[in-house]
């Protein structure tokens, strides 16, 4: 995958959880995933379309999304209040706005959100499709984005005729 | 001063709306989409609108257009993951008044507010 691809989230993570949370995050050494990769507890899912398109996952265990949740939304929530998934959503989806704007010369749009609650769920990837997984670490505990995208095989209209034509 | 908050996460309406009680505001109605929103436009008659760009049943680009046919004044603020040059173009033509890209501190949503409403007044005033 081009690293290019992989640098808009890693800027974004930061950027959102900073913004959003005054929460510090690490990163680690990006790899790539290997079937069937580690499971996680709460997981955001966005989709990406256009010229870029795959998914984006951000993977937590039950007590770090807790923490961020609370962080984030400013109280505890229990996993099955329906607003404990709103939140993660909406992380994901800050998360992929700000790197979809990274991409330049691009046209990408993204899904709305969907979150996986469920102890140890495995997230699967489409096999022609690399899922790079950067490691993150804040002080509510450790989690993983996982980009797995590629460029589209039929481009959409340029950005520039595009906009010419609006 | 009555206040419409459009997004379809709980969560971020909330945020907005500690953020919009911090500066004292407390007439506050919210909607969860588009079509929730024209629903609830009539009855409340807001006086600022705070709209997201991303959400299901209709979208906030879709619910600027349906407004602006029958509302030209109310000041509207798209808070909205959409960073690209062309989405803010795109909005500001269907007829916001301001933009703030998520993800937002507290002091810039407050100051994106003030500006709006300044310059909301001030075009009622002239």
């Amino acid at each position: 995958m081009d690293a290019s691809y992989i640098k808009p989230f890693v800027a974004s993570i930061q950027n959102v959880f900073a913004t959003m949370m005054q929460l510090p995050v690490s990163l680690g050494t990006p790899h790539l995933k290997t079937k069937p990769g580690a499971s996680s507890d709460v997981t955001g899912i966005i989709g990406l379309s256009g010229d870029v398109i795959g998914t984006v996952a951000l993977a937590f265990s039950e007590a770090t999304a807790s923490r961020v949740v609370a962080l984030f939304g400013g109280q505890q929530l229990a996993t099955d209040n329906p607003d404990f998934a709103d939140a993660i959503g909406e992380l994901v989806n800050m998360v992929c706005g700000g790197a979809k704007a990274m991409f330049t010369n691009k046209r990408v749009s993204i899904s709305c959100p969907s979150v996986v609650l469920g102890a140890g769920h495995l997230v699967a990837t489409p096999q022609d499709t690399p899922c790079v997984v950067i490691p993150c670490t804040s002080d509510c505990g450790d989690f993983a984005i996982e980009v797995a995208i590629r460029e589209a095989a039929v481009p959409t209209k340029p950005v520039a005729a595009a906009a010419a034509q609006a | 001063m009555r206040i419409l908050l459009i997004d379809d996460s709980r969560t971020m309406r909330n945020i907005q709306k500690a953020v919009l009680t911090q500066l004292g505001y407390s007439e506050i109605c919210e909607a969860c989409d588009g079509q929730d929103a024209l629903s609830k436009v009539g009855a409340f008659r807001p006086e600022l609108i705070l709209v997201d760009w991303n959400m299901p049943n209709m979208d906030g680009l879709a619910f600027i257009k349906a407004f602006r046919q029958t509302n030209r004044t109310t000041p509207m603020i798209m808070v909205t993951t959409e960073a690209e040059r062309s989405r803010v173009i795109e909005a500001i033509k269907a007829g916001v008044n301001n933009y703030v890209v998520k993800p937002f501190t507290p002091d810039l949503l407050s100051q994106r507010i003030a500006e709006t409403l300044a310059k909301a007044g001030a075009a009622k005033v002239a």
